[in-house]
């Protein structure tokens, strides 16, 4: 579903990505791991045309997707929820949902408010809090409710995991298996290893923007060497 | 004062306000969204007069209102969509140049269209007659003004907050990045919100036609005036420019109720310098958030090569000939070229490598011409002591002012240099007595020594070429370096000890000291001197030379200044519709090289070596 081959990309003169290349298909998720700076999110904003490619291709649906401006990456169908959460601070968390809001696609699954709210509890508690006034959890839960409304086919998660308390962790592995479970493809960055068993398929290993490993979550899991090289800190 | 005449101001004040505040919030709007600062948003205010007024005789002046304000809207969007859609990726400054040019091309039309003269507007049919409040005579039209200003500030508040498209527009004013990867069509966004920013300006005008003449002048006083409303009340807050539309207009008001008439050209600009000091994002605004990421990447500035300092050798020892060949007015045409070579690589100096974009460097430009006009003219110092001692007024002014600037950062710092610059203007324009007001200094000869123009021309070229040498070796000292540094990461070079505030601080202070050589030279290169020397046209003057040359370059200033200075020259001699010209040439230079003429060039040349 998604495909990425040969993508080169950076921040001016400095380059990030060497010919990297990854895919991932409907109901999968696939994490992407790899140290801190070694490209995982510029990968991820590189797929969603938030910087410009230096070579490579990128495809969704079969569909060449490099040289589309963001907005029209993101109405094919293709999700994105940053590291950062980039919640709408000055607006309530049903605005920031309209922001998202996308007319119902024919081939992916639908999220109406009150299925998100059934999905995050919490939100549907507090729809006219100003999204500056949520804690860090509450942000995170929001930024991927944003994202599902625009009922997307798949979805790049940047770190979720990160900077959250370990019962809102486990909440976060429930929430991305209720997407895998509902057949959309899930792309992965992650950090933290035992967040990444917890939901993941298969696995690729990046450091310094390269690839160095591809396989199975249950292969990583047992190839110490691997993990000993490119994860470790 | 009355209890009733305090009244009656406190209604001008509310009336004028009301236009203040359409316009204002056009332009926060704008800003808020597209962060484009958009100077020719007077211009759109001045063609929406100059609409009306031209309709009203046709078909009455209530439908010349709204139809002046949808003119103005498809122009607007005309704009938006063929010119700033194809700079939005270019830097922040050279979209300010851009629409700085659209207002030299509209103010041509203008002139064009409906001649030089000031055109009365009708009355309001209707509302042409007064009203008596508390025992004072007073315009139905301004009570109708009044009351219109309040409605389109609740109109906007339900269009932002209870529909889909401002909820967008909100949510792009706080991220462009994340609206677009949530499907949000900038464009779109960006068109819309710019041709309601048009639609409100042309309103803003129209209504005023019963009020005032449309007058040519009014493009630039209109957009300086929404500058500093946007900016006290924070940029992109409606109700903040409202709040501060309402500030200013009462203040102004006042002053001419108590007779300070002549305060009002400075008053708006010493209420935004008060407010940027204690509160440095408006009334209403709140911190900018950061750029994420590593952001923009200035390219390095390289020490020049060996091959570039033989060329820059060479066309010095060139011009150490010129009056060899040439005389008369090309050695005056040279003259004024050395002399805005030095004025704009000091202010390259503060805005490229030293990060501070001021929009007011002419103040300092303009000290230094002064400080020597009155040295020689007032004291009677000799010109050589004149010339010494004038360029260190400039430096302490930019010490003064520099020490306020630098506490503040982006758009708000920029428009704090403005302000200075036009309270220093509005100073010497009113001291009658000591500065000869508008009629500035006059009889500024140099001694006899250097009367001739050859002798004239060789000591700015001697000055010129040694404080431009200074300045960029200067950049390539630890100060350079420093600079530099406080630039690109402020929070690292705070961490690894440095004091940025103070590296800006004298970085400001040396391109205030630099800029007034250049000043000094010019004035008694022209022999007189007016307020026009240090006005906002001169400050734009040196952005735009710095801007063409390229701000992360070395040598561009200095390319830059020959280049506009003498298409400034050759076309206001020739063509009597100059300033379209400029423009067009400008946004042509715009659209084609975003980088600057000498960085498209150093990119060339670059790729030709990869």
């Amino acid at each position: 579903m998604l495909e990425v081959r040969g993508l080169n990309a950076g921040y001016g003169p400095a380059k990030i990505l060497f010919d990297l290349a990854l895919k991932a298909a409907p109901g999968e998720v696939v994490v992407l791991l790899g140290r801190n700076g070694a490209g995982k999110s510029t990968t991820l904003k590189s797929i969603m045309g938030l910087l410009r490619l230096h070579a490579g291709e990128v495809t969704f649906e079969g569909r060449r997707i490099d040289r589309l401006p963001t907005y029209r990456i993101a109405r094919l169908g293709l999700g994105y929820v940053p590291e950062d959460r980039r919640i709408f601070t000055d607006l309530t968390v049903m605005e920031n949902l309209e922001v998202g809001r996308q007319a119902p696609r024919a081939d992916a699954p639908h999220w109406s408010p009150e299925r998100l709210f059934t999905l995050f509890p919490n939100l549907g508690r507090m729809q006219d809090r100003l999204g500056g006034r949520m804690s860090g959890g509450e942000q995170q839960m929001l930024t991927i409710a944003r994202t599902l409304i625009g009922n997307p086919k798949a979805v790049l998660l940047d770190e979720p995991s990160e900077g959250l308390a370990p019962v809102i962790v486990e909440q976060m592995a429930q929430t991305i298996l209720e997407m895998k479970k509902s057949g959309l493809c899930v792309l992965l960055c992650e950090q933290n290893l035992h967040f990444a068993h917890l939901v993941g398929d298969r696995a690729y290993v990046i450091e310094k923007g390269h690839l160095r490993y591809s396989g199975s979550m249950a292969e990583l899991e047992r190839d110490d060497a691997v993990r000993e090289q490119f994860l470790s800190v | 004062m009355t209890y009733s005449s305090i009244l009656i101001q406190f209604l001008n004040g509310l009336a004028s306000a009301s236009s203040l505040f359409l316009v204002a919030a056009g332009l926060s709007l704008i800003f808020g969204v597209t962060r484009i600062v958009n100077f020719a948003h007077g211009s759109l205010y001045m063609l929406g007069m100059y609409v009306a007024v031209g309709l009203a005789g046709q078909i009455g002046f209530w439908w010349s209102v709204p139809l002046a304000a949808l003119a103005v809207a498809g122009f607007g969007a005309l704009v938006e969509a063929l010119l700033l859609r194809r700079i939005y990726g270019a830097p922040e400054l050279l979209q300010a140049l851009a629409t700085f040019a659209l207002v030299l091309v509209v103010k041509d039309y203008t002139l064009w269209q409906w001649g030089p003269e000031d055109i009365l507007g009708p009355r309001a049919p209707g509302l042409d007659g007064a009203v008596t409040i508390a025992g004072n005579r007073f315009p139905e039209y301004d009570l109708f003004l009044i009351a219109f200003g309040p409605l389109v500030l609740a109109a906007l508040w339900l269009l932002l907050k209870r529909t889909r498209w401002g909820t967008l527009v909100r949510a792009a004013t706080q991220d462009r990045e994340m609206a677009s990867a949530l499907g949000v069509n900038q464009r779109w966004l960006f068109t819309s919100v710019f041709t309601l920013g048009a639609c409100l300006a042309g309103l803003g005008g129209a209504l005023q036609i019963p009020r005032e003449p449309a007058t040519l002048l009014i493009d630039l006083s209109v957009v300086v005036d929404a500058f500093v409303v946007v900016v006290i009340g924070g940029l992109g807050s409606i109700p903040g420019a409202f709040v501060a539309a309402f500030l200013i207009a009462e203040i102004k008001a006042f002053c001419i109720g108590l007779g300070y008439s002549t305060l009002t050209l400075v008053i708006e600009f010493i209420v935004m310098a008060v407010v940027l000091v204690i509160r440095p994002w408006g009334l209403f605004g709140r911190k900018p958030v950061l750029p994420r990421g590593p952001g923009a990447i200035e390219r390095p500035l390289t020490p020049p090569s060996r091959t570039v300092i033989a060329a820059l050798v060479a066309v010095t020892a060139a011009l150490a000939l010129l009056p060899l060949a040439y005389g008369g007015y090309t050695l005056v045409l040279m003259v004024d070229i050395l002399i805005f070579a030095l004025f704009a690589v000091s202010l390259h100096f503060i805005m490229g490598p030293g990060g501070l974009h001021s929009f007011g460097h002419a103040a300092y430009f303009g000290l230094g011409a002064y400080g020597a006009g009155l040295l020689a003219v007032r004291a009677g110092a000799p010109m050589e002591v004149s010339l010494a001692f004038a360029p260190l007024l400039a430096g302490l002014g930019a010490l003064v002012f520099g020490w306020f600037c630098v506490r503040l950062s982006g758009v708000y710092l920029t428009m704090l240099t403005l302000a200075f610059a036009q309270i220093i203007w509005s100073i010497v324009f009113q001291w009658d007595d000591f500065t000869g007001g508008s009629n500035g200094i006059v009889g500024l000869w140099p001694a006899p020594w250097l009367a001739s123009k050859t002798a004239y021309y060789y000591l700015t070229l001697v000055s010129c070429v040694a404080a431009i040498a200074l300045l960029w070796r200067v950049l390539y000292s630890p100060f350079g370096y420093a600079l530099r540094a406080a630039r690109d990461s402020p929070t690292r070079a705070d961490a690894i000890g440095m004091d940025v505030r103070q590296l800006q601080w004298a970085g400001f202070a040396v391109a205030g000291l630099f800029a007034g050589i250049a000043g000094a030279l010019y004035a008694f290169s022209k022999g007189s001197i007016s307020p026009e020397t240090m006005a906002v046209s001169r400050s734009v003057d040196g952005l735009v030379i710095v801007l063409l040359g390229g701000i992360q370059t070395l040598t561009g200033p200095v390319w830059g200044a020959a280049l506009f200075t003498w298409l400034q020259d050759t076309m206001a001699r020739n063509i009597d519709y100059w300033r379209a010209v400029i423009g067009a040439v400008i946004l042509l230079l715009v659209l084609a090289f975003p980088q600057g003429i000498t960085g498209f060039v150093a990119e060339r040349l670059e790729q030709r070596r990869t």
